[in-house]
Order: structure tokens, then C-alpha cells, then sequence
């Protein structure tokens, strides 16, 4: 237990030292939001069924950065670990290997939140957010989100022979989801047929189920996100057991 | 198993595709002793060491680690050995005091760390990161790493290379502190010299096999090669009245060196006894005792490679 204590002490500090890391996590959506909503403003509209244009993104941008925590962020972050002969080390000693993928899995899931915890406070005292939903229910949504995509991180990092085809693979999934998946552009400005395809995309599910408990829509009314997010949790955990490598 | 049996080691067999990395190896290591493994670059060591290790697993043989199996007992055999790996790596942002913290961490007694970093002349760096370190600093650091559970035994994998000479010769007293502290190290090296002045006993591994296993003393003595007088003489040298001598066995002159081979330390007086007596003017004369690189040469029949 102490181990783990330090060692998620450890990363944290090391995140926080990463200065890409965190810009990617904590201020570019800030950014991102702040530049828009100088353009759009919050104003209620019929497009957004009585929102603004930020009451939509900060749920959104959430989902933005729970893509790149865990397909970019700890997909490199392990790769590299195990390419440089970090894990190798680690593994000369009596520490659990459960413990450091536990580690990063808790830091980059408290710096995703942090990072959306930055656009609820933003968007409330700029833009005046509106909010209808249950805190709870935002937590939970949150919290399956954001583990399934760093399982999916996980599997990436397993999977992939070097830190460097790692990122490139990482990236290659997540720039057409930033796009595509609503998380940037509403997916309300899509035709409607490409709704439909972009429901392939995972992080549009991840969209589509924060947006929805944010404004207060019951959980029955997004079994599907949760299924798909559910099912991509659980095998994401079982192939990156299977996959996982010292090096 | 005998108590003072530390490890165990009986037939190691490891291949890598079609390289055979480690031949029917075996051999004992004893409590309180440093014992070597030395060879060239390929010849094994660090596939052995890592399967001691556990962190590779041999493809036949059996190996014994305080009676455990590395591969079946890793987590207990972990908590009393200290690993220094030929390769391995931190975090580039990490500094060097939280190493220690976070390594500290994973065993339930570490030892004092501003002690551990006094010991290894880390102080002045305890607050830089891994990064920024010069490569005989990260090596210091591994080796501090190693020693950060109070390990019953080490496990050091070149563990001076990259020193300079004085940071070698500190970490030569440093090994035997540990062994003086009742001890043991396994150490692997490609210096002989290293191997012959520090290890109590030496593994002589050579593609994959072990050619030779004693202490350095009775590899040499047992070579019973000749002790060399060395010197460089001024003007005409006449070999003749050199062979002579009861002792001496060969006489090469090579331009102003000479080398004069002789069985016995005897040699030394008898050569310097017989330039002056003979009025040459000669310099630079020094002796050469046989080492543990011409026990390599005469078991392999090739030079060490660098
Ligand atoms: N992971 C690996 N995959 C394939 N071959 C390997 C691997 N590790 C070592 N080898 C091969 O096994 C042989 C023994 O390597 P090893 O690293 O044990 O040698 P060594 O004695 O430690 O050498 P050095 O002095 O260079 O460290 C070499 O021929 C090496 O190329
Ligand atoms: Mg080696």
C-alpha cells in the first residue's frame, strides 16, 4: 500500500513535470473553450434543445480529454517505460506489477478530472454553464468513460513494439475522433447519416453519454454508450493482461 | 541445501533462437564472498545474472537462490537481493533523492537514504533529476538502488563501467565493504583486472561456458606462466649472457626493450644484477606477473576483446 502511496506520488509529480502532458490535459481544452465561446457565447438554443454552445462543450471538451489521457497520454507514457528498461528495473524489485499500472491508471484518471473540474469552473464563472444533471451520475459516466479508454491505453501500449509506432498508433485513432465524434465539432452540425457512422467511433459514446447525464437524461435512455463503454472496459482489462510486456 | 550455499546452479541452459547465450553452466556461490563471472562482450553474464535474477527464465538446468527458485519464488527472493542492471533506465524527470524514496518503498526496511547518498557521493545531486545525471552518477545511483533494501546479496552487472578510475577504485572498497558487512556479491565483468582484484573467487565464462572457476591467486598460480622483467637499454644489447642465468627462460629483444622471461620473482634481481655488472645504461625497467588475461588467453586460445 505504501508502495502504491509513492508510487502514484511519483507519477503525479512527473505528469505535472511533463510540460505536454499537462498542457494537453489541463489547458488546451481551457483554450479551446474560451476561444469559442468568444465566438458563440452560452445563449440558450432550439440547436442544442434550450443550451448553449458551452453548456455542450464542457461535457464534450471532458470527453476530448479522456481520449487523449488514454490513447496518447498513457499509452506513450507506457511504452516508453517499457522501452527504455524502466519496467525492466521495476521488476528487479518486490513490487507488484499491478501496482504501477495501477498508478498511472489513478493519475491519469485524477488529471482527466482535474482537467474537467478547469472547464466546469471556467465555463461557470465566464459563460454562466448551466448544469441539470446529478453530480452523481456525472461521476459515474465519468468515471466508466475514463477507464475504458485507458484500458484501451493499455491495450495500445501492449500491443504496439516500440514507444514511437505506440504514439503513432495513438494518434491515428484519436485525431479522427477528436473531429468526429462530437467531441470538438457538436454533432448536431453532422448529417445525419454520418451520425450514424460516427457511432463506430468509441469516444462518440463517450460524448454522447456525458452530454446526456449533464443535462439530466436518465441512464435508461443510454444503455447503448454504457454498453459499449462497459464492454470495451472489460476487454480492454482482459487483452492488456494477456498483451502486457516487462519488455 | 547447505547453509552456506547461497546460489545454486546446476546445467543452465539459455538460447536465444539459434544463439546458445549459456552452455551447461553451473556453479556454486558462497555466503560472504564476492564471486565474478568475467568474460567478452557475449560471452553470457548477463543472461545468467538475469536468470539468478529471475527476470529471465532459463530454458533447462536448475537454479537455487537462498534455496528458492527465482522463477516460481520471485517476490520473496526479491525482497532479500539488491538487482544493478547492465541496461536499465528511470524516469528522465525523476530526481534522485525520490528514487530512493520510491525504490525505499517497496521493501519493508529501507535503509537511511541521506546515508545511502553520502555513500555513493550523491549528495550534492540528490535534487537533480535522472536525466541530467552524467552516466557514472546514474550508475552510482543504480548501485545505491541495489543497496536501498540492505540486501543479503548483490547483484551488480558492470557495475563499474562508465566510472573513471577513482570512482572504480571507490566503488572496488565499496563492494568489499558490503562483502565485510558479512554479505555476498555476484558481479559480472569484462575487466580482468577488476575480476582479479576484487573477486574472491572468478567464473572464466567464454561463449556460453564456464572455462575456468577459483580464486584469481591459484587461476595464476595454477597457469604457472612467466613473470616478465621489462626495460628499455641504451645502446648494442647482447641476449647471450641473459640466458645464462639459471632462471630465465626466454630473452626477446625488440630494437631498445628488451622483455626477459624468468620462472621466479629471482628473475628480477638477477636481470638488474647483470646490466650493471655488464655497464648497460637502461630505463623504465619494470615487472609484469602473470594476470588472469593470460589465464583467459592460455584456457580460451584468444585475447578478451577490448
Ligand atoms: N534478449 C536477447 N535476445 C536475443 N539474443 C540475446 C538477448 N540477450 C542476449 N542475447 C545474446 O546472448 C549472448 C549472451 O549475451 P549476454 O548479454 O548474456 O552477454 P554478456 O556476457 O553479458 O556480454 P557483455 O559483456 O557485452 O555485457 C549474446 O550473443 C547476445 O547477443
Ligand atoms: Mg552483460
Amino acid at each position: 500500500m505504501r508502495s502504491l502511496w509513492k508510487m502514484t506520488l511519483v507519477e503525479m509529480k512527473l505528469f505535472l513535470r511533463e510540460p505536454a502532458a499537462a498542457f494537453f490535459t489541463l489547458f488546451f481544452p481551457l483554450m479551446v473553450l474560451l476561444i469559442f465561446g468568444s465566438i458563440y457565447g452560452n445563449a440558450p438554443t432550439p440547436f442544442f434543445g434550450g443550451y448553449g454552445s458551452v453548456d455542450v462543450s464542457v461535457p464534450a471538451y471532458t470527453a476530448m480529454i479522456i481520449g487523449s489521457s488514454g490513447l496518447i497520454g498513457l499509452t506513450v507514457a507506457m511504452s516508453m517505460y517499457r522501452e527504455r528498461g524502466i519496467l525492466r528495473r521495476l521488476r528487479a524489485t518486490p513490487l507488484h506489477p499491478l501496482t504501477i499500472l495501477s498508478a498511472n491508471v489513478i493519475v491519469n484518471f485524477l488529471m482527466t478530472a482535474l482537467g474537467m473540474l478547469f472547464l466546469i469552473f471556467v465555463g461557470k464563472m465566464v459563460y454562466g454553464l448551466r448544469f441539470a444533471g446529478d453530480p452523481l451520475s456525472v461521476i459515474a459516466a465519468f468515471t466508466l468513460s475514463s477507464l475504458s479508454f485507458l484500458a484501451l491505453g493499455f491495450v495500445l501500449a501492449g500491443v504496439t513494439p516500440t514507444a514511437r509506432t505506440a504514439q503513432v498508433l495513438g494518434m491515428v485513432l484519436f485525431y479522427p475522433m477528436l473531429f468526429l465524434s462530437g467531441a470538438t465539432v457538436p454533432l448536431e452540425v453532422l448529417p445525419p447519416k454520418m451520425q450514424q457512422y460516427v457511432l463506430v467511433l468509441p469516444m462518440t459514446h463517450v460524448v454522447k453519454l456525458l452530454r446526456g447525464v449533464w443535462i439530466g437524461e436518465s441512464w435508461s435512455q443510454h444503455w447503448t454508450e454504457v454498453g459499449v463503454l462497459t464492454a470495451m472496459l472489460v476487454i480492454g482489462v482482459a487483452i492488456s493482461a494477456k498483451t502486457f510486456r516487462w519488455e | 541445501m547447505n547453509n552456506n550455499i547461497v546460489i545454486k546452479v546446476d546445467q543452465l541452459h539459455k538460447v536465444y533462437g539459434s544463439t546458445v547465450a549459456v552452455d551447461a553452466v553451473s556453479f556454486e556461490v558462497r555466503a560472504g564472498e564476492i564471486f565474478g563471472m568475467v568474460g567478452p562482450n557475449g560471452a553470457g553474464k548477463t543472461t545468467t545474472a538475469e536468470c539468478l535474477e529471475g527476470l529471465r527464465d532459463p530454458d533447462g538446468g536448475a537454479i537455487q537462490v537462498f534455496g528458492m527458485s527465482p522463477q516460481k519464488d520471485g517476490h520473496a527472493l526479491r525482497e532479500r537481493i539488491g538487482v544493478q542492471l547492465q541496461t536499465s533506465a528511470l524516469q528522465e524527470r525523476l530526481k534522485v533523492w525520490e528514487a530512493l524514496d520510491l525504490f525505499g518503498s517497496f521493501y519493508p526496511r529501507p535503509v537511511e537514504r541521506e546515508q545511502l547518498l553520502e555513500q555513493m557521493g550523491l549528495t550534492e545531486k540528490r535534487d537533480a533529476k535522472f536525466g541530467k545525471l552524467s552516466g557514472g552518477q546514474k550508475q552510482r545511483l543504480f548501485i545505491a538502488l541495489a543497496l536501498i533494501n540492505d540486501p543479503d546479496l548483490v547483484f551488480l552487472d558492470e557495475l563499474t563501467t562508465g566510472l573513471d578510475p577513482q570512482a572504480r577504485h571507490a566503488m572496488w572498497d565499496m563492494v568489499r565493504g558490503i562483502r565485510d558487512k558479512g554479505k555476498t556479491v555476484f558481479l559480472t565483468t569484462h575487466f580482468m583486472e577488476e575480476a582479479e582484484r576484487l573477486c574472491d573467487r572468478v567464473a572464466i565464462i567464454d561463449r556460453g561456458k564456464i572455462v575456468a572457476l577459483d580464486s584469481p591467486e591459484s587461476l595464476i598460480r595454477r597457469l604457472s606462466a612467466d613473470n616478465r622483467v621489462v626495460f628499455t637499454v641504451e645502446g648494442k644489447f647482447d641476449p647471450q649472457p641473459f640466458l645464462q642465468l639459471p632462471n630465465v627462460t626466454r630473452v626477446e629483444p625488440n630494437g631498445e626493450k628488451v622483455v626477459v622471461h624468468g620462472k621466479t620473482n629471482q628473475v628480477v634481481v638477477d636481470v638488474v644484477t647483470m646490466l650493471v655488472s655488464n655497464g648497460y645504461r637502461f630505463r623504465d625497467l619494470r615487472t609484469e606477473q602473470p594476470n588472469l588475461e593470460d589465464v583467459f588467453m592460455a584456457l580460451t586460445g584468444h585475447e578478451m576483446m577490448d
